[in-house]
Formats: C-alpha cells, sequence, structure tokens
C-alpha cells in the first residue's frame, strides 16, 4: 500500500508540480475546476428532475430537466415516424450498429465489406418503407430522427464512394481533358459550403428533371451529399494514389497488366488500405455535416431536437435537450475517431 | 530545337486507329467530352422547360430591384429601398467581417489549445483534450444552436446584464461595448503608424544586408519602431480622448458598439469549433519536428523557450501552415451556416432574395461563385506565405 | 522452327534516338541480341543504360529508330505494346514486389489476369518457379517479410511465370547488401544456362566474365564498344572504356 502511495506521489510530483510554474498552474486550475464542476454535478446529478412536468418545475428545483428527454426520448430519437411501428427504426439503430461493430473488428475481411453494408441497406430501406410482409407503407417524409441520420450518412457515403474513385483516377489521368474536368469538379464542391451546395442542389434538381419526374426531399438531399462528399473522398484517395511508388506502375507495366487490371489489382488496393484513417476522417466530417439538413426541413435528430424544444412547456430545457443530441453524435464521431487513430499506429508500425 | 526534333520524329509504323495509343486517347476525351456536352444539352432543355412552364424569366435584371428588406447589421449604409445588389453586398461584407474575426480568435485560441496539449503539465493537457475531443466529435450546427439559446434565452435582460470588463454588457439584445470617439488625430496617428511599420521594415533589410554575419539586433527595438511614432503624436496633440460607452437606459442600451445574439452566436461556435482543429495542427506541427532538432538545440546550449522559439517554430510553421489553410477556407465556409439563426451574411441574405424573387438559379450560382472565389482567395494568399516560409530557409 | 525464325535477332534496336528536353538520352544506339543471346551492359551512371532496356518493353517510348522484338516492331501499337510485354521480363533494380500480396499471389497475378491461367495452373507454375529460385517455403509470406535477396529471387521468379522468352535485369543486386549478391546472382547465372536470352544492366564485372556471351559498354547516351568477353576485358578498343574498366576493376 505504501509502494502505491509513494508511486502516486512521485507521479504526482513529475506530472503536476515539476517546475514553479507548473505547481502554481495546476492550483489554478484545480480550483477553477471545482469551482465549475460542483455547481455542475449539482445542476446534471444532485438538483435533477427526471419526473418534472414542464421547464418551471425543473426551474424551481434549480437543476437539469432530465425529465424533457425522458417525455421526449421517443420522439427524439424517431420523430415522427408512427409510434406503433417504431419498431423497425429500431431494428434499423441495431442494424447500423452491428454493421459499424463488423467493420471496425476487422474480423470481416474487406471484400466482403461492401456486400454486407448493401444488403444492410437494403435491408434498412425495406424496414423503413414497410409495404410488405404485413408493415404498414411509411413515407420517406416520416423518416425521420436517429435512422434518417444514419441512413444519409450512409447511403451518402456508400453512393459517394465509386464516384470518388473515378474522379481521384480522373485527376491522376494522363488524358488532359479528363483531368480538367475532374480537377474543376472537385475544386468547385470543395470551395462551396456545404450547405450552399445543399439549397443549389434542391433547387436544380428538380429543374434539371425531365417535367413529371419528382424525386422525394430525402432522395434529393441523399444525392446531393453523395455528390459532395465524393469531392473530399477524391483527394483522400488521390493522395493514397501519389503516395504508391512508380516502380509500382512499372511493374504492373513489365508484367503486361492493362490499364484497368494495373488499377484494380495493383494500385487501388495499396492506395485505399494506405488511406483508411484518412477515409474515416472523412466519414466523421460527413456524418457531422448530415445535421444540415435539418436547415432544409427534413427531421434528422438534431431537428427532431429542436422541435422538442419548441413545446412551450420545455422550452429552457435546451442546453439538456442539446447535450442529449451532443451525446449520441459523440458517441458515433469518436468511435470512429478512436478506430482511425488506432489503425493509423497500427499502419506506422506494420508498414515497414 | 523542340522544332529540330519534332521534324526528326518520324512516323512509328501505322497501327490501326482503334490501337494507336495517341488516337486512342484523343478518342477517349472527345468521347467524355461529348457525353458531357450532351448531359449538359439534356440538363439545359429540361431547365428550359420547366423554368417556362413555371414561368420563371431568368436573368439578373432582379439584381437592380428594390430590396425592401430591413438587415439587422450592416456595415456599410443600407436601407430597404437599397436595391438586391446592395443587400447582397452587404450581405458579402458580413461573412468577410465574420470570416476575418473568426480566423483571428480561432488561430490565437488554437495556438492556445495546442501548447496546453503538448503541456508538461498532466491536469492542463488533459483539460485541452477534453477541449478538444467534445468540440471536434459534434456538429458545428448544434453548437451554434447552443451557443445561440444561451445568448438569447439565458442571458440576462439589459438591466441586470453581466459586466464580465468594465464597460461591457451581456445580454438579451447582444453584447455592447465601448468604442473611441473619432478625433481627427487619429488620422495622423495611422500615418506615424505606416511610417513606424516602414522604418521596421526598412531596419529589418538593412541588418540583413549590412550586418550580415555579424550577431543581429535584439528583436524589441524593431518591434518598438512600430508603436512609438503613433504614440508620440497621440501624446503631442495633447492625448484627446473620449470613449463611446455604452449605458443601460430603461429597456435597452445607448451609445457604445453592439454586435447581436446571433452574431455573437455564431462567431463564439466558429471560433470554438475550429480551435479545436487548429489545436491539433499545432500540435501536429511541434510533434513533427523531430525531437533531434530540440536535442540538438539543447546540446548546443539553448533554453527550452529558445529551442521552442528559434529551432522548433520556425520548422513547424512550414507543417501547420498548409493544413491551417484548409481550416480557415472550412471557417469561411462555416460561417454560411449563419442562416440557421439568421445573421444576416451572404447566404442569409441570398436566401431571403430566392424567397422574394424566385431566383432560384442566378442567386444560388452568384452565391456559389462568391464562396469559390473567397476560398481561392485564401488559399492564394497562403500558399503566397508558405512560398516566402520556405525561401527563407534558404 | 524454320532457319530464317533462328537467324532473326530476338531483340534489336536501330538507330534508337531519345531526348529528355534538349539532353540526347540514346543516341544513334544500335543493338541486335540473338535468340539465347546473353548480353550484359555495363558504363558509367547517366549512360543511358537503364533508358535503353526500358525501352525494349516500352517503359519508356523512343522518338526516332526501330525496335524490334521478336520480329514485332514497338509502335503506339496498344495490342502490340501489349504483346511484346508478354515476350519480355523485367527485374528491377528495387525489386517492385506488390506489398499488398503474398508472395504466390505476386507470381500468379499475371498468369491468371493477363495470359488466362486457371488458378490452379498459375499456382502450379509459380510454386515450380519458386523453387528454380530456391524459396519456395516462403510462398504464403509477404514481401517486406522477405530479404532484400530474397525479395528480388521473388521478383525473378514473377517475371519467369510469364514464360518470357527475353528477360530484362535493371541493375538486379545494386540495391542489395553485399552478402545477398551472391545468392540472386546464383539464380542469374542458371537462367543464363538454361538458354534464356538475357540483357543485363550490371556494375559486377566477375558476373559478366562468367555469363554474358556479348559485352557492351555505353557512355553518354551511345554504344562506344561492343565486344565478346575475353576481348572486351583484355583487349578493349575504346580509351573510354579502357578508363571505365581501369576504374570500376580497380575497387
Amino acid at each position: 500500500m505504501s509502494v502505491g502511495l509513494t508511486r502516486a506521489l512521485r507521479w504526482t510530483r513529475a506530472n503536476l508540480f515539476n517546475t514553479p510554474l507548473n505547481g502554481t498552474l495546476t492550483v489554478v486550475i484545480a480550483f477553477l475546476l471545482l469551482r465549475f464542476l460542483s455547481p455542475m454535478i449539482d445542476w446534471a446529478v444532485l438538483r435533477a428532475s427526471l419526473s418534472a412536468r414542464d421547464d418551471r418545475a425543473c426551474a424551481a428545483v434549480g437543476g437539469a430537466c432530465w425529465a424533457f428527454i425522458r417525455d421526449w426520448f421517443r420522439f427524439l430519437i424517431f420523430g415522427r415516424y408512427p409510434y406503433a411501428q417504431q419498431w423497425r427504426p429500431a431494428i434499423v439503430l441495431v442494424i447500423f450498429v452491428a454493421l459499424l461493430l463488423a467493420s471496425f473488428s476487422r474480423r470481416l475481411p474487406a471484400r466482403r465489406l461492401a456486400p454486407a453494408w448493401l444488403g444492410g441497406l437494403g435491408a434498412v430501406a425495406l424496414l423503413m418503407r414497410g409495404g410488405v410482409l404485413g408493415m404498414p407503407y411509411v413515407e420517406t417524409g416520416l423518416w425521420n430522427g436517429l435512422p434518417l441520420t444514419l441512413i444519409l450518412a450512409a447511403g451518402g457515403l456508400g453512393a459517394s464512394f465509386p464516384l470518388a474513385l473515378l474522379l481521384a483516377l480522373g485527376r491522376r489521368s494522363s488524358l488532359p481533358a479528363l483531368r480538367v474536368i475532374c480537377t474543376c469538379y472537385i475544386e468547385a464542391a470543395r470551395g462551396i459550403p456545404f450547405i450552399a451546395w445543399l439549397f443549389l442542389m434542391l433547387v436544380l434538381l428538380p429543374l434539371f428533371l425531365p417535367p413529371g419526374l419528382v424525386i422525394a426531399k430525402l432522395w434529393r438531399a441523399e444525392i446531393a451529399f453523395a455528390l459532395f462528399i465524393a469531392a473530399y473522398l477524391a483527394e483522400v484517395v488521390r493522395g493514397g494514389l501519389q503516395a504508391i511508388p512508380r516502380g509500382q506502375y512499372e511493374a504492373a507495366d513489365a508484367l503486361g497488366l492493362g490499364y484497368a487490371q494495373k488499377t484494380l489489382r495493383v494500385i487501388l488496393p495499396q492506395a485505399l488500405a494506405l488511406t483508411i484513417p484518412a477515409q474515416v476522417n472523412t466519414f466523421i466530417g460527413a456524418f457531422k455535416d448530415t445535421a444540415l439538413i435539418s436547415i432544409i426541413g427534413l427531421f434528422d435528430v438534431l431537428q427532431d431536437t429542436n422541435t422538442a424544444l419548441n413545446d412551450p412547456a420545455w422550452r429552457m430545457a435546451y442546453v439538456e435537450g442539446y447535450l442529449f443530441t451532443g451525446v449520441i453524435y459523440f458517441a458515433f464521431c469518436y468511435s470512429m475517431s478512436l478506430y482511425s487513430r488506432g489503425l493509423e499506429r497500427h499502419l506506422g508500425q506494420g508498414r515497414r | 530545337m523542340a522544332h529540330d526534333r519534332s521534324r526528326r520524329r518520324r512516323d512509328l509504323g501505322r497501327p490501326a486507329p482503334w490501337n494507336d495509343a495517341r488516337l486512342r486517347s484523343l478518342g477517349l476525351q472527345a468521347a467524355v467530352f461529348i457525353l458531357l456536352l450532351a448531359l449538359a444539352a439534356y440538363l439545359a432543355g429540361n431547365a428550359a422547360a420547366n423554368l417556362s412552364r413555371q414561368g420563371i424569366a431568368t436573368g439578373f435584371d432582379f439584381l437592380g430591384r428594390e430590396a425592401s428588406f430591413a438587415i439587422a447589421t450592416t456595415l456599410i449604409r443600407y436601407s430597404p429601398a437599397d436595391s438586391y445588389a446592395r443587400a447582397l453586398l452587404v450581405g458579402l461584407l458580413n461573412t468577410l467581417l465574420v470570416s476575418a474575426l473568426g480566423i483571428a480568435l480561432a488561430t490565437l485560441l488554437g495556438l492556445a489549445v495546442g501548447l496546453a496539449r503538448l503541456s508538461r503539465n498532466w491536469l492542463l493537457s488533459r483539460l485541452a483534450l477534453v477541449y478538444v475531443e467534445l468540440l471536434r466529435n459534434t456538429p458545428l450546427l448544434l453548437q451554434i444552436f447552443l451557443w445561440w439559446d444561451l445568448l438569447r434565452l439565458a442571458a440576462p435582460p439589459p438591466r441586470t446584464a453581466w459586466r464580465p470588463l468594465p464597460g461591457v454588457f451581456v445580454s438579451v439584445r447582444g453584447v455592447y461595448f465601448p468604442v473611441p470617439v473619432y478625433q481627427p488625430l487619429y488620422l495622423w496617428m495611422g500615418v506615424a503608424l505606416a511610417g513606424g511599420v516602414a522604418a521596421a521594415t526598412g531596419l529589418r533589410v538593412w541588418v540583413r544586408r549590412a550586418r550580415a554575419g555579424r550577431p543581429p539586433l535584439p528583436a524589441w527595438i524593431g518591434f518598438a519602431l512600430v508603436p512609438l511614432p503613433p504614440l508620440a503624436v497621440f501624446l503631442a496633440g495633447g492625448a484627446p480622448h473620449l470613449l463611446d460607452v455604452p449605458h443601460v437606459t430603461r429597456f435597452d442600451f445607448s451609445g457604445g458598439q453592439s454586435i447581436t445574439p446571433e452574431f455573437a452566436a455564431l462567431l463564439a461556435a466558429l471560433v470554438a469549433y475550429t480551435a479545436a482543429f487548429i489545436g491539433e495542427i499545432v500540435r501536429g506541427g511541434i510533434l513533427a519536428v523531430s525531437r533531434g532538432q530540440s536535442e540538438a538545440a539543447a546540446a548546443l546550449g539553448l533554453t527550452r523557450g529558445q529551442a521552442l522559439r528559434l529551432v522548433v517554430l520556425p520548422q513547424a510553421i512550414r507543417v501547420i501552415v498548409p493544413p491551417l489553410t484548409s481550416e480557415y477556407l472550412n471557417l469561411a465556409k462555416n460561417s454560411s451556416l449563419a442562416i440557421a439563426v439568421g445573421f444576416p451574411e451572404l447566404f442569409a441574405v441570398t436566401d431571403t432574395i430566392a424567397n422574394q424573387t424566385g431566383q432560384s438559379i442566378e442567386t444560388m450560382t452568384l452565391v456559389a461563385s462568391a464562396y469559390l472565389a473567397i476560398s481561392l482567395t485564401i488559399s492564394l494568399l497562403m500558399n503566397l506565405y508558405n512560398r516566402s516560409a520556405a525561401l527563407v530557409e534558404r | 522452327m524454320g532457319s530464317g525464325v533462328q537467324d532473326r535477332p530476338m531483340i534489336e534496336l536501330r538507330h534508337v534516338y531519345k531526348w529528355f528536353g534538349a539532353q540526347a538520352v540514346l543516341s544513334d544506339v544500335s543493338l541486335a541480341v540473338a535468340r539465347g543471346g546473353r548480353v550484359v551492359v555495363c558504363g558509367p551512371s547517366g549512360a543511358g543504360k537503364s533508358t535503353m532496356i526500358r525501352c525494349i518493353n516500352r517503359l519508356e517510348d523512343h522518338q526516332q529508330g526501330e525496335i524490334f522484338v521478336d520480329g514485332m516492331e514497338l509502335t503506339a501499337d496498344v495490342k502490340q505494346i501489349e504483346a511484346i510485354r508478354r515476350e519480355v521480363g523485367m527485374v528491377f533494380q528495387q525489386f517492385n514486389l506488390f506489398p499488398h500480396l503474398t508472395v504466390l499471389e505476386n507470381l500468379t497475378l499475371a498468369p491468371i489476369r493477363v495470359r488466362r491461367m486457371s488458378r490452379r495452373e498459375a499456382e502450379d507454375l509459380a510454386m515450380l518457379h519458386l523453387e528454380r529460385v530456391r524459396i519456395p517455403e516462403q510462398a504464403g509470406k509477404y514481401p517486406a517479410q522477405l530479404s532484400g535477396g530474397q525479395q528480388q529471387r521473388v521478383a525473378i521468379a514473377r517475371a519467369l511465370c510469364m514464360k518470357p522468352q527475353v528477360m530484362l535485369f535493371d541493375e538486379p543486386t545494386s540495391a542489395l547488401d553485399p552478402e545477398m549478391i551472391k545468392e540472386v546472382l546464383d539464380v542469374m547465372l542458371e537462367l543464363a544456362q538454361s538458354g534464356m536470352t538475357m540483357i543485363c544492366v550490371t556494375h559486377e564485372m566477375g558476373f559478366a566474365r562468367e555469363m554474358a556471351d556479348m559485352l557492351v559498354f555505353m557512355d553518354r547516351g551511345e554504344v562506344i564498344e561492343t565486344a565478346p568477353p575475353d576481348l572486351f576485358f583484355t583487349a578493349p578498343r575504346n580509351e573510354r572504356t579502357r578508363l571505365f574498366l581501369g576504374q570500376i576493376l580497380r575497387r
């Protein structure tokens, strides 16, 4: 026990009080932390209301209004999806989490991942839409909340991937016309804010389609999203392509492999493996960007929160509401970034 | 010579045209080009049909018409009687204002966060880590909503406004702060400042040319040259100063300068969010300078501070600038999220105009080009800086 | 096989020129290698040796002159280039194995995808050649797990799996540690004894004397001297050749 104590003391001295300046800093920070943490705990736990009827009741106790989350929980997650049918989006969430875990565990070999995600997304669409197997039909306007956020992110990323590969290869092509076209597209998409791009696409898509053909807003947003992400992903892939030594191209040429074989069997597998961490970071950005569709009136998990907060009974529970939603986003993004960092370390050790 | 060679080059056999590498590449490019043209023509045809069916006239004539909507924050004189074009200009200036302020503040905060992450103080580095992870892993839009609600719902009414500094008031009406009243002498102080900057630059050039090889002059001499002349002018002119301090009236404030809750929320969210990313870039850049460099500096007898300032930072800056550029670009682009809280920057103004006139294609094209121009300008400036940083090395 | 095919050179370069900008990297290079011929190309660095053999399988294009491989002329004809690359194997200084594939996959990729062999057939062939270069036990490993000498032997086996008529070697031992050079040269000697047509750029003069039936000395993009090994080493005609040999043999 005393060994543990000396070790703790030694650690404290080495990490908190190693210089006079650091010692002072430690004391100041600790003081400030206590100043802020104790009222925060007071607010979030000790004085929190779990069963109040509105925000006034919470304010009377002076703590967090978790009763708001309890009251609106199903709406915050599933939005306006028919209440009795909400087991369907619940299964959708399970499917997504299972797919994510399977992808991150590295157990599933890479060539099975794409079919698994395609199959998973198919099942998701079927479950959400219904109209078969005795499940009532539900229109896309009611696909709300967290399932919508995940559908947008996964579908958009999946659709953007092939386009990103083509754009990256095009930008590195020896054909000047292809190079110019791909470069212009990539730079234009990356130079425009996503929200402007989203508006532009939502306005322009129906205009450019043949009269009479109407696409649901959800799918229009999905297309806009995929076209946007593709430009960023293309730059990531291009970085990978640039990192492949020239000898690899030459060896493939010398063996008589044609452009397609060379690209598919030799160059792309290496470029993609090399850039997985950067790809995951792009995915995280894209996942966060899905929140912007709340501005164009789609009910993702953020818009659900905004809507619930419009309830006059809970108007002042906004910190609790945004904290709850923030935790959901954080859980997804942080786990992805942990995975990407772990992989980066793994790649750094493995390759050379 | 090149001309000479092309004459010497002879045709190497005559393969079938579909097997000729050069013809193949030409054909492929032509095919892609024609395909794109066909697609564009098809889309344009559809658009024309749709537009005529909806009875929308295309063109930019609407820009000259009266805007007839008010804008809360304007850097230039504007009234609803002005044209749409002027409203757009007001929006553009607001975008530039938010971007410039945001970039400056986020850089400072980001630098602090990055250095805190590297601190040998465990508590401080952990605190910075928590900050970075929390802000990086949640959507900016959510953070904007939270800031906005905090500023308009939690902030007190004017009478009981928070006073973080003397003369500064934070209330549901926004943030009020004092500004100096303009004096004619300020113009001369500006001239003196310009003279000081010129003198400092001249001194640097002279030092590099004439004193090459000898120990450099202390840096403070150069820095002192900048603020001293305007200060001297100020004192010589009798030090006239008058602060326009805001004061509380019955329901509101008068005097001083104010920013709206929307502006404050947007700026705070942009700065806090971007600083998290900049912090990681700064940290990564400093770590990228190999430990050998710091050890070599230490072996030469430099202190830790000198090593950081003279050896590590100059090298780190070259690693930092490219990703920093893209963060600046992101901040400028993210300022368009102002539309969610109603701060009238370029995109929000454009959206209002599009709704009023129905000229969505034109307005959205305008706004897209404006952002492209801003993005390209920032990249250009940072590339110039980057090049100068690289040249100093040699 | 008719005598006409036998007489025709396997590789022939006629007055080949190539420029980088204003600088000529190959000027008036002519060379004929008979079927089964074993040529070693030597010369100071920057002499255009690598460029010359890289022109033979069109990794670089020549701008003037003619190059024939097994009677086929190298032109901008894509089909022709593909056909020639199938017949010409190449071994690089930096091995250039595919790091994401196992040794066996490195060997079977091109036979399956280009020669359209079945996987079974390609793997049998691969094992045959791995035994020939004496590392069949490494088939399941990745290139990064092998030593430099082993990697270069895999690279030779990879080229052989395409059943080439000609093998090109571009300084195959220059990137190797001294103790590994011999194992690679031994494999190349065996290959030479089996009757393979070979062109080899190398500085290993002992190896050249043993293996080659013709030596080519290049300098500044020109072929200075071509001679059988006994003449080349004992009685070089050109002053520059003598100078070069003096420098390189003294080491």
